[in-house]
């Protein structure tokens, strides 16, 4: 039971970090981003390609620097069209990232993936067992992350976000430079995603393209319609409810007798559809509101950052 | 400060603003496919008055102010500002250039709080960078907080300061339009160009923005207002441009352009 237990940790560990990058771009900076998968593709492969000569934090540090470079590009050639046609975009981008990876076997080694990527602390997991190590290491990863994003969207920063996310027109009439500030929005959530591609590389200690479909970014988008668009505490609780949504359905085998295991593995995704529907019937803010700053803490606390 | 294109104006219309213009439109000229919305367009706006752009709809008196804000490009024509010309400037370099606008139709940031909407608009915030934002904690806090004490002023002299926590998409129509001037005063604009700031306002608030229109003026703020109501200009504006078919018909004070035949005749057809 425990090494399970601790792979639905890791597993809601990605998760909530790939859907807190969504969280910036799409629900406080309103880009809609189809493509998630392939940056945590990017992320995933990058990592696994240099960690064996580079070492397993530079090759982080670059999975998150080239899915940011991505990102940035990306933005800068589509950010200017309008909502629906940056989701045709990103989907695209998703896809080709996708294909790259399946047909560039001299790189990417096709279909076959990657195998026998080193973890880093491997020596340590030896010596404790099991993933513990692991484990702390992930939560490390999603607390930095965390706290990050929390300080930029409390800050000035995000709050042009969700200007601009309100009204475009208006922010850039207010003198905000609503491009330069949507790139970086959208960079920045592609370094996050790149950073959870490269801790599924480590956990997994194998990728191949079949674990890079569409279904990653759909699991994101649900963890933030269900956390609640702009929220960081929101989005931990959207993608923990989503998984354990995903995760739990699979012991009501044990206890409804009537319909059988395949039938019900085949209801699982359906459930979870139905839930998403009724949570936006019924609190369609999510579970958790956006954080809005209240006049009387910026007036109070002169020196003091709360 | 005069220009060729300020001395045609001139011959097209009435009286003479003695005053330098701060705003310079010059021979603009916008089509929207066969439609032409302004058609070498030559209009001021003086430094330090209030100036008035009236017109019968259609008159091209809204996509003059957009061309104003660099909203719109025009086809032809360019647009200066003390001088310096600003025409191809982007949307968000105007606020620098010390120019503020309001929209005809409210267009309120919903999800932010009314104080919210005021503390986005101060220039120059640090937390806005990336680095900073995380970094200069101490540095954007104590310009917030600067920056919160004068919202708070402003929201206390419009008289919104009880709401300054609710969403602003929950205020009145013309509550919005106050706190659409309120923020763009934030921006510490030494020009601000209303788009029609009476329409949908009730009468008192209407006499409240009055009132605030004319002691930013004695403060030393520069007004240019697109407006339907003549009382709101009759009021309020020093000099009055009239607008019709996407040209400056006259220009004058509020009396003369109110006596002058073109004028009555661009409102109520040519049968008046």
């Amino acid at each position: 039971m425990i090494p399970y237990l601790i792979t639905i940790a890791i597993l809601v560990i990605i998760a909530a970090l790939i859907g807190l990058a969504l969280n910036l771009q799409w629900g406080l900076a309103g880009l809609v981003n189809f493509g998630v998968v392939g940056f945590v593709a990017i992320g995933a492969y990058t990592t696994a390609l240099t960690a064996p000569s580079i070492g397993w934090l530079p090759a982080m540090i670059l999975a998150a620097l080239i899915a940011a470079a991505l990102s940035a590009g990306l933005a800068l050639l589509s950010i200017r069209l309008e909502e629906n046609y940056l989701a045709i975009i990103t989907i695209g981008f998703g896809e080709a990232v996708r294909l790259v990876i399946l047909n560039e076997g001299w790189l990417t080694n096709g279909a076959l993936g990657i195998a026998n990527i080193q973890r880093p602390f491997a020596s340590l997991t030896e010596q404790f067992g099991g993933d513990i190590v692991f484990v702390i290491f992930a939560i490390g990863v999603l607390a930095v992350v965390f706290v990050a994003l929390e300080g930029w969207t409390r800050a000035p920063f995000g709050r042009a976000l969700r200007a601009i996310r309100d009204d475009a027109t208006i922010s850039a009439a207010l003198g905000k430079p609503v491009f330069a500030l949507r790139v970086r929005a959208f960079a920045i959530g592609g370094a996050v995603m790149g950073l959870a591609g490269a801790l599924q590389a480590f956990y997994l200690t194998y990728i191949d393209p079949s674990q890079f479909s569409a279904i990653v970014t759909s699991y994101a988008f649900m963890a933030v319609i269900a956390g609640g668009r702009g929220s960081n505490v929101g989005l931990l609780v959207g993608a923990g409810s989503i998984m354990a949504l995903l995760e739990g359905t699979r012991f009501l085998k044990d206890f409804i007798s009537v319909i059988d295991g395949v039938q019900l593995s085949a209801l699982r995704l359906g459930l979870i559809g139905v839930g998403i529907i009724l949570q936006l019937i019924l609190r369609p803010q999510g579970l958790v509101p956006e954080a809005r700053r209240k006049a009387a803490d910026v007036l109070a606390k002169p020196r003091e950052a709360a | 400060m005069r220009t060729v294109c300020a001395l045609d104006g001139l011959r097209r219309g009435g009286a003479v603003d003695k005053r330098p213009a701060f705003l310079e439109v010059c021979t603009v000229t916008k089509r929207y496919g066969g439609l032409v919305a302004l058609d070498a367009c030559t209009l001021s706006i003086a430094t330090g008055g209030i100036t008035g752009l009236i017109g019968p709809n259609g008159a091209g008196k809204t996509t003059l102010l957009n061309v104003m804000t660099g909203l719109v490009r025009p086809d032809s024509g360019t647009v200066h500002l003390s001088g310096a010309d600003i025409t191809s400037l982007p949307v968000h370099r105007f606020a620098e250039m010390g120019m503020a606008r309001t929209f005809q139709i409210v267009r309120e940031l919903g999800s932010l709080t009314v104080f919210e909407n005021l503390l986005l608009a101060p220039r120059h915030q640090s937390g806005e960078g990336v680095g900073a934002a995380l970094f200069g904690r101490r540095k954007w806090w104590a310009e917030e907080h600067a920056n919160a004490v004068r919202a708070r002023a402003l929201l206390e002299r419009i008289g919104l300061w009880h709401l300054a926590d609710q969403p602003s998409s929950g205020l009145s129509g013309g509550q919005k339009k106050l706190l659409d001037i309120a923020r763009a005063l934030l921006l510490e604009p030494q020009l601000i160009l209303l788009d029609e700031p009476g329409a949908g306002v009730s009468p008192p608030l209407k006499l409240e923005m009055i009132r605030l229109v004319r002691e930013l003026r004695a403060e030393g703020v520069t007004f240019g207002i697109v407006e339907h109501d003549m009382h709101l200009i009759g009021e309020l504006c020093d000099h009055v441009h009239v607008m019709a078919e996407g040209r400056l018909l006259v220009s004058g004070s509020f009396e003369q352009i109110s006596r002058d035949p073109r004028v009555v005749e661009a409102y109520l057809g040519a049968a008046a």
